[in-house]
Formats: C-alpha cells, sequence, structure tokens
C-alpha cells in the first residue's frame, strides 16, 4: 500500500479543532490500484500548526493504556522537528475519514508509522520552503529543530507558527521530494516521552467511559436474560417504580442470532442516578424462557470438544504425511490440553453515554472502535451512521471487549425511547455475565519421535468456539484468522506436519480476547513440547532450538498452506526463525538459564511463540511451595517487534502481558450452567494481585530495523505455558489444564 | 440530613442513607476520580481517606459517611505533585491509569503509617488493589521511589 499526503483544503471536518491561520496536513492512504476502492481516498490522521506554533496532532487511535496516543503524535513531532512541550493532542470522533480506528490487533504503530511520518515530514518540508521563500534562500540551507527553521549561514530563524500562513500557501510536495530522518537524527522516536494523559491520570482528571456525563441525563442499569437468547415472558417492575430515584422502566427488544453488536435487550431500569437504577433493578421480577443455548454446561461441553480432537479433523496445513510415520515402529508421545473460556474484565466496566436528538445521536464512550459504535448504533436507530457522533474517552483497559460496542447501542436506544441523554452504566456483574468471551479449546498433540528425541512426525488438533460465530449464526469451526493465530503457523522444522481443527458450536457469545487464540494455542503446542524435550531427557532450551530448525523464512505458499500472517505480507513480515532461535538464546541468557539448575520446588521454563508479527521468548522462573503454592520471582522476556517506537511504553506492555499472561495461567477461568455464566465478580472470578503476580519482570528489546510489528498482545501467549514447564521442571506435575490452580502440585 | 467533609468543604445530603459514598462522590458532586470497579470492595479502584483511613467508597454507606472528613484523590495535592503522584510520573506507572487514582490513594496511606515499607509491608497493603494492565511492579517501585523522598 503506497501513501500519500495531501493538504487539506476543505476544512469542514476540522471544524473547531483549528483556527483559521492554521496549516492543516492529513496523512492518507492511497489504496493500491487493484483495490476496489481505489478511487477514494481515506484520511487517517490530521496534523495542523496554530499560528501561536502549537502543534495539534489529532490521535485516531484509542488510548486504553498502550500509550498509542502519546507515541503517534511523537513520530510526527520528531519528524517535523516540533518540540514536543508545544504538542496538543486532540482525540478523534469516530468517522471514516481516518481509516480504520479499530484499535485492536496490535496494529497502531505498524499501520499508522508511515503516514505519520509521512505528515510530519510534509508539515517539515512546506516550512522549509516557507522560510527559504521569506529569506530568498535555498530551502536546502534550511533547517527544522525545535520548532523552528534555521538558516545557519545567516543566524536567521523563523518558528513554526510564523511561518504556518506562508507554509500553507505552498504547493503540496511530491511524495518523492519527502526527506526522512534517519534513526541518528531522532529526538524522540526510540526514545519516548511519558505519556500525554499522565498528569490526568494520577489527579483523577482524567476522563473515562464511567466518567461520561452530559446535562439533564439519565441513569441506566439493565437486567438481561442470564441466558443468552432467551425471552422475556413477563416483568413486575411494581416495586423496583417505588424505588426512590427510579424514575421508569423501558424493555428492550432481544437481540437475534448473530449477535454481531446487538443490545442484549432486557429491561432497562431508570433512575436520577446509578445506585437509585441498580437499586431499581434489584426488585424487577422477570420470567425468563431461557431458550436452547440453556443446554450449555461447561463440564458436559468439555468432553464434547476432546472427544473432536481426539479424532480426524479439517486439515489446515499438511507437509509429508503424519499418518504414515506414525504407522512405522517409533515411539509415539501424545497429550491433550485444555484452556476455559476467559472474561476481559477490565478494570472499566463498559459504560456509554447517548443524546438522541432530531434524528442524530450523539455518544461519549470508551470505545476501541469508533466507526463499529456509528454502525452498530445506525443499524439499531435505523439511521445513516453518518448521524450517529462518537466522542472517544479514554479506556479504563479494553483487552478486547471495548471494540464490541454492545453497550453504546443501549444507550442510544434507551435515549431514541425516552428523548433524554442517558447513561448506561454496566456492573462488574454484568462485565462478567454479559461479556464476548475467550473461547475455550481442547487440544490434542501427537509425534513420532526418532532415537534423540526428536519428532519426525507431529500432529496436531483443535477445537473451539469460533468467534466467528458472534458474527454469522452458521460458523461453527475455527476460522482462518484463528488458526493462522500460532497454530497452523507451528515453526517447527519437521518433515511430516499436520495441522487440523474440528468443529464447535458456540452457545455464549464468542469475542477476541488479548491475544486470541494464540493463548490456547501457545499452550498446547509450547507444553507438548516441553513434554518432548522431558520426554528424551534434553536440555528445553536447546530442544526447543533443535525443533525450530536451521534459521530460514517459512515458506507457506510452496507447501500449499494458506497462512494468513496477520494481514500483512510475508515478503514484508515473514515467519524467520532466525529471529525465533535469537529471542530465545537471549531470555536464555539474560535469565540465567544455564547457571540455575533446578532444584526441587524452584525451577526455571521456557516458551517463545511468535504473534502479531512479533517474535518472543519468556524465561519464567517459579517457586512451588510445599502447600502447592506458586510463586513467581522472576520473568525475563525477550522481544524481537521490529523497530521500537518508544520503548519504555512498550516494555510496560511486556511487563503488563507477564501479569496478565500469569493471572490467566493461574487462575482465570468462566464457565456456564444451563447457559447462564457462573462468576459474577472478582471473589469467583480472580485475577492476578500485587501479592500473587510475578515479581519482577525483566524486558529485553531486541534491536532491530525490522517493520515495527505489534506489541500489546505478543507478550501473553508465552506466559503460561513458560509458567507450566517451570511448574513441571520444579514439581514434575505436568499441567494439562488450565487454570492451574485445577491441578494438584504437591 | 446528613453531614460530612469532603474534601474540606462541609455538605449535607438528604437521599438514600444506604447510598454508597462512592456514587455520592461521582453522581452527586462530581468528583469522578474515585473509580467504580466491582462495587463489593475486592479490587480498590475506588479508594478514599476516611479520617485519614483509606477505606473502599463502594461498600462505605453515606450513613456510615455521616460527620466525616472524607479526601479523594482530587484534593491530595492542589498539582498533583504528592511525592507518591510524583512518584508515580517519575516511574511511568499508568497504562490504561483506570485503577492508579485508588493505587495512589491506598499507597499514600500506607506510607502515612509505615514511611519505610518492606515489600511484605507494600504487598499486604495493596494486594487489594486490582491493576489488570499489571502495573505492580512500577507501583512496587513508585512506592519506594516516594518512600525515599519522604525521608
Amino acid at each position: 500500500m503506497s501513501i500519500e499526503v495531501q493538504l487539506i483544503t476543505r476544512r469542514g471536518v476540522l471544524q473547531g479543532m483549528f483556527s483559521a491561520g492554521a496549516l492543516v496536513l492529513g496523512a492518507k492512504y492511497l489504496p493500491a490500484a487493484t483495490d476496489a476502492t481505489a478511487a477514494s481516498w481515506w484520511p487517517t490522521v490530521y496534523l495542523g500548526i496554530e499560528p501561536d506554533g502549537r502543534v495539534a496532532i489529532i490521535a485516531h487511535r484509542s488510548e486504553m493504556g498502550t500509550g498509542i496516543r502519546t507515541s503517534l503524535p511523537m513520530v510526527a513531532a520528531d519528524e517535523m522537528g516540533a518540540d514536543w512541550k508545544q504538542i496538543k493532542v486532540q482525540q478523534a470522533i469516530g468517522d471514516v475519514k481516518y481509516g480504520s480506528q479499530n484499535t485492536d490487533g496490535s496494529c497502531s504503530i505498524r499501520d499508522f508509522y508511515d503516514p505519520i511520518r509521512k505528515s510530519g515530514a510534509t508539515a517539515r518540508l512546506l516550512l522549509q520552503r516557507a522560510a527559504a521563500q521569506k529569506w530568498s534562500v535555498s530551502p536546502e540551507e534550511c533547517v527544522a529543530r525545535d520548532h523552528k527553521i534555521f538558516h545557519e549561514k545567516s543566524g536567521r530563524s523563523l518558528g513554526f507558527g510564523e511561518l504556518a500562513a506562508a507554509a500553507a500557501t505552498q504547493p503540496m510536495p511530491r511524495p518523492d521530494e519527502l526527506k526522512f530522518k534517519t534513526p541518528a537524527e531522532f529526538k524522540y522516536i526510540g526514545k519516548g516521552v511519558p505519556i500525554v494523559d499522565q498528569n490526568e491520570i494520577i489527579s483523577g482528571k482524567a476522563i473515562y467511559g464511567q466518567d461520561a456525563r452530559v446535562p439533564g441525563m439519565v441513569y441506566a442499569s439493565i437486567e438481561r436474560s442470564p441466558v443468552i437468547g432467551g425471552k422475556l415472558n413477563t416483568v413486575d417492575d411494581t416495586e423496583a417504580k417505588q424505588v426512590k430515584g427510579v424514575l421508569d422502566t423501558v424493555t428492550l427488544d432481544p437481540a437475534k442470532p448473530p449477535y454481531l453488536f446487538q443490545a442484549l435487550g432486557g429491561v432497562a431500569v431508570i433512575g436520577d442516578s446509578t445506585w437509585a437504577a441498580m437499586q431499581g433493578r434489584k426488585k424487577l421480577k422477570i420470567d425468563w424462557t431461557p431458550g436452547e443455548n440453556a443446554s450449555y454446561n461447561s463440564t458436559g461441553f468439555k468432553a464434547k470438544l476432546q472427544a473432536t480432537v481426539r479424532a480426524p479433523q479439517k486439515s489446515w496445513r499438511n507437509v509429508g504425511n503424519v499418518d504414515d510415520e506414525f504407522g512405522k515402529s517409533g515411539k509415539i508421545v501424545e497429550a491433550e490440553y485444555y484452556a476455559p473460556h476467559l472474561s476481559h474484565a477490565p478494570m472499566e466496566p463498559p459504560a456509554a453515554v447517548a443524546d438522541f436528538k432530531d434524528g442524530k445521536v450523539e455518544v461519549w464512550t470508551c470505545t476501541q472502535n469508533p466507526q463499529a459504535v456509528q454502525q452498530a448504533v445506525g443499524s439499531a436507530l435505523g439511521i445513516d451512521q453518518k448521524k450517529v457522533i462518537c466522542n472517544v474517552t479514554l479506556l479504563g483497559g479494553g483487552f478486547g471487549r471495548k471494540s464490541k460496542p454492545d453497550y453504546a447501542v443501549e444507550a442510544a436506544v434507551l435515549s431514541k425511547k425516552l428523548g433524554k441523554p442517558v447513561k448506561v452504566t454496566w456492573t462488574r456483574e454484568d462485565d462478567i455475565h454479559f461479556d464476548y468471551y475467550h473461547s475455550v479449546a481442547a487440544l490434542y498433540f501427537k509425534a513420532a519421535v526418532d532415537g534423540k528425541g526428536r519428532p519426525t512426525a507431529w500432529l496436531q488438533r483443535s477445537a473451539f468456539p469460533s468467534l466467528a460465530s458472534t458474527f454469522s449464526a452458521n460458523a461453527d469451526a475455527g476460522s482462518a484468522g484463528e488458526l493462522g493465530m500460532g497454530f497452523q503457523d507451528v515453526p517447527y522444522q519437521v518433515p511430516n506436519l499436520r495441522v487440523e481443527n474440528g468443529p464447535a458450536k458456540a452457545h455464549i457469545r464468542i469475542g477476541w480476547f488479548r491475544s486470541v487464540a494464540n493463548v490456547y494455542h501457545a499452550f498446547g503446542v509450547q507444553s507438548f513440547t516441553d513434554e518432548l524435550a522431558a520426554a528424551a531427557n534434553r536440555d528445553r532450551v536447546e530442544y526447543l532450538l533443535d525443533l525450530i530448525g536451521e534459521p530460514r523464512k517459512i515458506d507457506f505458499a510452496a507447501e500449499g498452506t494458506k497462512y494468513g500472517n496477520y494481514g500483512k505480507p510475508q515478503d514484508v513480515f515473514p515467519v524467520d526463525t532466525a529471529r525465533l532461535r535469537r529471542v530465545i538464546e537471549i531470555a536464555a541468557e539474560q535469565s540465567g538459564w544455564a547457571k540455575k539448575k533446578a532444584s526441587p520446588g524452584r525451577a526455571l521454563g521456557i516458551a517463545a511463540h511468535r504473534s502479531f508479527l512479533t517474535y518472543v521468548a519468556t524465561v519464567v522462573e517459579v517457586e512451588v511451595d510445599a502447600a502447592g503454592k506458586v510463586r513467581i520471582p522472576r520473568v525475563d522476556i525477550a522481544v524481537d517487534a521490529g523497530q521500537i517506537i518508544h520503548p519504555d511504553r512498550v516494555k510496560s506492555q511486556f511487563e503488563g502481558a507477564a501479569v496478565f499472561g500469569a493471572s490467566l495461567a493461574m487462575m482465570g477461568e468462566i464457565t456456564a450452567a444451563n447457559g447462564a455464566i457462573q462468576q459474577s465478580n472478582f471473589h469467583n472470578y480472580p485475577v492476578a494481585r500485587m501479592n500473587e503476580a510475578p515479581f519482577e519482570t525483566h524486558v529485553h528489546l531486541v534491536d532491530s530495523n525490522a517493520p515495527p510489528a505489534g506489541v500489546g498482545e505478543p507478550g501473553v501467549p508465552p506466559m503460561a505455558p513458560a509458567l507450566c514447564n517451570a511448574i513441571f521442571a520444579a514439581t514434575g506435575k505436568r499441567v494439562r489444564e488450565l487454570p492451574i490452580k485445577r491441578t494438584k502440585l504437591v | 440530613m446528613i453531614q460530612l467533609k469532603v474534601n474540606g468543604a462541609t455538605r449535607q445530603y438528604d437521599g438514600d442513607p444506604e447510598m454508597p459514598l462512592l456514587w455520592y462522590l461521582r453522581d452527586t458532586i462530581e468528583l469522578t476520580g474515585t473509580k467504580y470497579g466491582c462495587g463489593m470492595g475486592l479490587c480498590g479502584a475506588c479508594t478514599v481517606h476516611i479520617n485519614g483511613e483509606a477505606q473502599r467508597s463502594c461498600s462505605v454507606t453515606l450513613k456510615d459517611a455521616a460527620g466525616k472528613n472524607v479526601t479523594t484523590i482530587e484534593a491530595l495535592h492542589p498539582a498533583g505533585e504528592h511525592p507518591v503522584q510524583k512518584a508515580w510520573k517519575q516511574l511511568n506507572v499508568a497504562q490504561c491509569g483506570y485503577c492508579q487514582t485508588g493505587q495512589i490513594m491506598q499507597a499514600v496511606a500506607l506510607l502515612k503509617k509505615k514511611p519505610r515499607p518492606t515489600d511484605k509491608d507494600i504487598d499486604d497493603a495493596m494486594q487489594g488493589n486490582i491493576c489488570r494492565c499489571g502495573t505492580y511492579q512500577r507501583i512496587r517501585a513508585a512506592i519506594k521511589v516516594a518512600a525515599g523522598e519522604k525521608a
């Protein structure tokens, strides 16, 4: 995809954001000529200079803790030669003009690093030319630095603000005229600045979805069918309406499959405060018919999934012939793994405010995807999505939950019905009962091994309800996207290799969760690898490197495998085993792998996994006491994510991923009984607390010139297997089912 | 009529005495720095100081807050420059930031009691405050920085 930058001449979209004298630039995607949308241009990010010298950058991606609201503007500032202190970041509303705003899939930097650099470089060139014209010198003699253009020869300088008006009259540079800074010239890229929201966060002034407020709004709390797809028979709201502060009740139509981002329906209690609405809701008397999903029981479903992976299923990758090899007289190793449903449980439960007026609706919400809010709300209200204005607040965590805006639809539907602004606040119980859950998965592995314990044949099978079921009622098996997440792309050099996936029907809403299918795939692949190494009595690091084999770029097309590669071309982002080997070597070295020999109750474990185009190796040190209590004194994570834009925020993502991964591995589990989710809050859906989290995590970033890859998610997948492998080394107990708390360790 | 002091100002309240202080702070007097996370005293996002002690405002009714002195994150320091807030900034603790006001209020209360907390003191005081982004190691380090600065 080529990218160009155009001067924005029609100012409508930016009205109110910049004053009349401002130079406003938009980086735009130019879709490839073969693209069906080639005729249209898609603005993505905007950059403007005010006459007073302030540079405004519009952040079109959502901030949920990765620091993206800082990192992308920082790139523009650096490329321009701007002074960071004079940058003002403004959050974009939802608008297709910006290109994708779906802050998901760890792709903000890799998709927008180039466009925003072009914005910065274009602004700089226009300012240089404006200054050159004023001074009647060559633009090449003019240098941008510290928010000014300098003419070194004559010692003259002009500030960006003084040049903004003249710069706006310059002709737009051709793409080939743009000059980009070299890494040696970077002032901020690769170094970083504190996040722009830091002061507001630590002083309680930052505004999240839960904090959104508009004058005259009322508060809603919604009782939904405990079983997805249940029907409301009768509701008695007499007592609810007697609660002080309760204003009304509203029945919402039930959602029909596929559930998409529809409001689930139910009965909303409207109050003059959040508390009144919640109290009134408790007094509702509702009779539900639970419907067909009432048959969903986690115990029975587990047996079904396990039966599925024990039988041959659809092939997603086939190299050589595993069956022939299994038929020979060599040694066979088999193992099965199981991982449960998980709930995202961001610290901020979902919330939205909507104000419907005159055929239009304005929404304020914590969303990872404001355009999905526009689409879903527009569809629910029967209005054009352009008539849905979506203001994006900060997100108190997202992890994938907040890219599904069912809660914003609820607020919009209620506002239209009531004719006034409505705030919908999800309780923690709502959040855990009505999530789009991370999928439960069963996995089966079989290997034929040679005299050294190295596989000559490797078969792996998975079965899990697909997140595609949320979008298509007929989807009943893993999708290409999910199979491409660490399963199809198993990076081992084995002559006979087969990857299969079997059918599984969803009975609750399934959605993407930080790292998605990589979580259970990495758990299976990296645990089974450790089992084979243990059976061969070989060093785990040496064995893992042996299995990965020689440094090479895996050629999926040559073997007839259609591999999605996170939507990116494999010539730019290959599956490069040299990079995977390197992170393993670094993690081993930095963790002291060779020196720290396992002793009873204390050992190291390793796992390595490529996801979102980033290579990660994780070494977990574990202590298991006499009571079977697990403590993680240290984690070492080696990361090759290509070029790093903001090292401190990248490190923080991996520190956090170690906690998130340890949390899901040790204690994360969502179960269903008769179709209803059995967990409700942090007492029965625990997440890692300070005393349970890894005590210290050391992140080792590989210096790389490769194009930037993902960092928000790739730290999670290796965590569970590295921890379980360490537990095996320390105790001899193999954890084949998550969470770990289900396995007796002593 | 319930009377209480919030951030130094005397307030009168005549609504439901069973309403948790959290919702009074957030909805009634619009101090939204105190966050809702669980409503059961399990996560610590709503931590405030009541008569100087760290408390979960979701689990304290207005009836129980009557006559008490409540301090929220907004009044910890007029410019956000309390030593604990400064330490949080120095170490870039926050990711999404949602839990951090509660974490800071809890840490301030800890340091008041134990100016030089050990790792165990920190675990004991902070384990009630969940951070789903997983910033615990920086929270621990920031508490130690703040402890040093106070000394």
